[in-house]
């Protein structure tokens, strides 16, 4: 099949299969997101960021936890030997961030994995039955609002142990109320409209409304804000790391690193900065891939 | 003919304490298997809120409705479904956004645990007249009266005997209400259908139903055949306001 017609295939007015029809939803949506230039560029720093990660044993130059000679290669500046200088343990800055990014990536992935089903589940279960099911679910997760994130997720580790994977447990459960709330708010306005009533006429059970009818219309909002949040979450894990509780020494954890650079930045400082922009590059990333999906996803925008 | 819905005294009131707003206020009607029976009334009426009562989208305050002479028990169980499905007014509301017709029509079938999905919505879409071409079409990819099918194939698609329409041509433009009334016409004879049909339009019920019902303010005016509509033989002064506001173009 030639490009062109693969192209027609996808755009078809007249789709033969469910297939068909869903990528070409699927190949509108993107060829809508590819417009956008600096979506381009966001999504293109976390496609960088995602191979790093799964390249990092072949782009890292030298080991990011066993570091060189301690006498003469520590804290070297920037140089083509260390493409980002060396840290007080004589270690590869470079390699560090370029191991680091499987830790970030697995923060942000695992907390969107857990965070954004439980906002979902709470927000359309109280959104759709109303009455005392959403006052409880609602206050439950005002609760959870009222604490400052970072406050709250030191609470858990300091309950926890520090950790990365308590890190991130703790950083879920401080991040789902607001997603709850987006998607409560987006039920609110669907379950009354006739497509919902229709099915119910259907006799559908509320499960089956909820996952198959409702969380449908409140994912693309709740995924465009769960992208814009990624920035967020990934400075809670380096502000975690930073405070010792996050990331333990010596994992490559950008916060981390930064904390130990702290100690010679006015003389050393390649050692927090270079940590510091792979964070700055990375949240930038999110955010603007985050934008262009709220253009593109955004049910409202819609024609 | 057999009585197969029965409404005794019906009153539907929403809210509670000064918001209370009495929606319909003790209606009550037969509707005979096959046979078409119109609700007529202005806008705020009540006539929706009936049908929204019959199917259980709206409570029922008082009085009890019997559907083949059993009364409805709330909430409604799915045998109650697969006997009585709603057309609704806005086809461009009604079918959900995101899915292709495809799950529209089988969603129902899986509820209920059909065997034979696949022939079942090439039927239902047969008989409404579309082609097979729109099966796997999102409703963004079709027009008004096309949504308007297929939500009667939606209905169809459980083989229910009551059909409940709620304006189904209002929100449609005049050469595609002919057809889609022309449709459900059809599949009246065709399926020996018993439909109940809401509109504010007196063409279209002296065209698709029998007997009607005038409605004012939640409450009944009077009861007609068609014959009686047609030869003008309205006798409450409200009837004859309606006809002649229907009249209204044709004298000019």
């Amino acid at each position: 099949m030639s490009a062109l017609s693969t192209r027609d295939w996808l755009l078809s007015d007249r789709p033969a299969s469910r297939r068909q029809a869903r990528l070409g939803q699927a190949y509108r949506t993107w060829s809508h997101l590819r417009a956008n230039k600096l979506a381009m560029v966001g999504l293109g720093i976390v496609v960088v960021l995602i191979l790093m990660a799964i390249f990092a044993n072949i782009i890292a130059p030298y080991d990011p936890i066993r570091g060189g000679d301690l006498r003469t290669e520590r804290l070297l500046p920037p140089s083509w030997a260390h493409l980002m200088g060396t840290d007080d343990q004589a270690r590869d800055i470079f390699s560090r961030i370029v191991h680091g990014s499987r830790l970030t990536l697995m923060v942000v992935a695992l907390v969107a994995v857990i965070a954004t089903p439980i906002g979902l589940a709470v927000g359309t279960t109280a959104g759709y039955f109303g009455g005392w099911v959403d006052t409880v679910l609602m206050r439950i997760t005002d609760i959870f609002l009222a604490f400052p994130r970072l406050i709250l997720a030191l609470a858990f580790v300091a309950a926890l142990g520090p950790g990365i994977e308590n890190a991130i447990i703790a950083i879920a459960i401080t991040s789902w109320p607001p997603y709850a709330r987006l998607a409560r708010a987006e039920t609110l306005t669907i379950r009354d409209a006739d497509y919902i009533a229709a099915i119910r006429l259907q006799g559908a059970g509320s499960t089956r409304i909820i996952w198959g009818h409702v969380v449908p219309l409140c994912l693309s909002s709740v995924i465009v804000r769960v992208t814009l949040d990624m920035a967020g979450i990934i400075l809670t894990a380096a502000g975690l790391g930073f405070l010792g509780l996050g990331a333990q020494p010596p994992q490559p954890e950008w916060g981390a690193m930064i904390a130990a650079g702290r100690r010679f930045m006015i003389d050393f400082w390649w050692v927090a900065t270079m940590p510091g922009i792979a964070i700055f590059v990375v949240s930038l990333g999110f955010n603007l891939l985050g934008d262009g999906l709220r253009d593109v996803l955004d049910p409202k925008g819609e024609t | 003919m057999s009585t197969l819905v029965e409404i005794r005294d019906l009153a539907v009131t929403f809210g509670s304490g000064r918001s209370t707003v009495q929606a319909v206020r003790n209606v009550s009607f037969e509707v005979a298997a096959g046979e078409s029976f119109g609700l007529v009334g202005e806008s705020g009426s009540g006539k929706s809120t009936v049908l929204r009562a019959i199917c259980g989208l709206a409570p029922i305050t008082s009085g009890a409705i019997h559907v083949n002479g059993n009364s409805l028990k709330t909430p409604r169980d799915p045998a109650f479904y697969r006997k009585v499905q709603m057309v609704f007014q806005d086809p461009y509301g009604s079918i959900h956004p995101r899915h292709t017709i495809d799950r529209v029509l089988s969603e129902p079938l899986a509820i209920h645990g059909f065997k034979d999905t696949e022939a079942r919505i090439e039927r239902a879409l047969e008989e409404v007249g579309l082609s097979k071409g729109f099966r796997f079409r999102f409703p963004h990819q079709l027009s008004g009266g096309q949504r308007q099918r297929v939500a009667i194939a939606r209905a169809l698609i459980l083989e229910p005997q009551i059909l409940l329409l709620d304006e189904p041509t209002s929100a449609l433009d005049a050469s595609i209400q002919a057809e889609v009334l022309n449709l459900l016409d059809a599949l009246r004879v065709e399926k020996g259908l018993t439909y109940v049909l809401v509109s504010h339009d007196l063409a279209v019920v002296s065209h698709m139903c029998e007997r009607l019902m005038v409605m004012q303010h939640g409450a009944r005016v009077e009861e007609l055949t068609r014959r009686a509509l047609q030869n003008r033989a309205a006798t409450q002064v409200y009837t004859r306001q309606l006809l002649v506001a229907s009249e209204g173009f044709k004298s000019q």
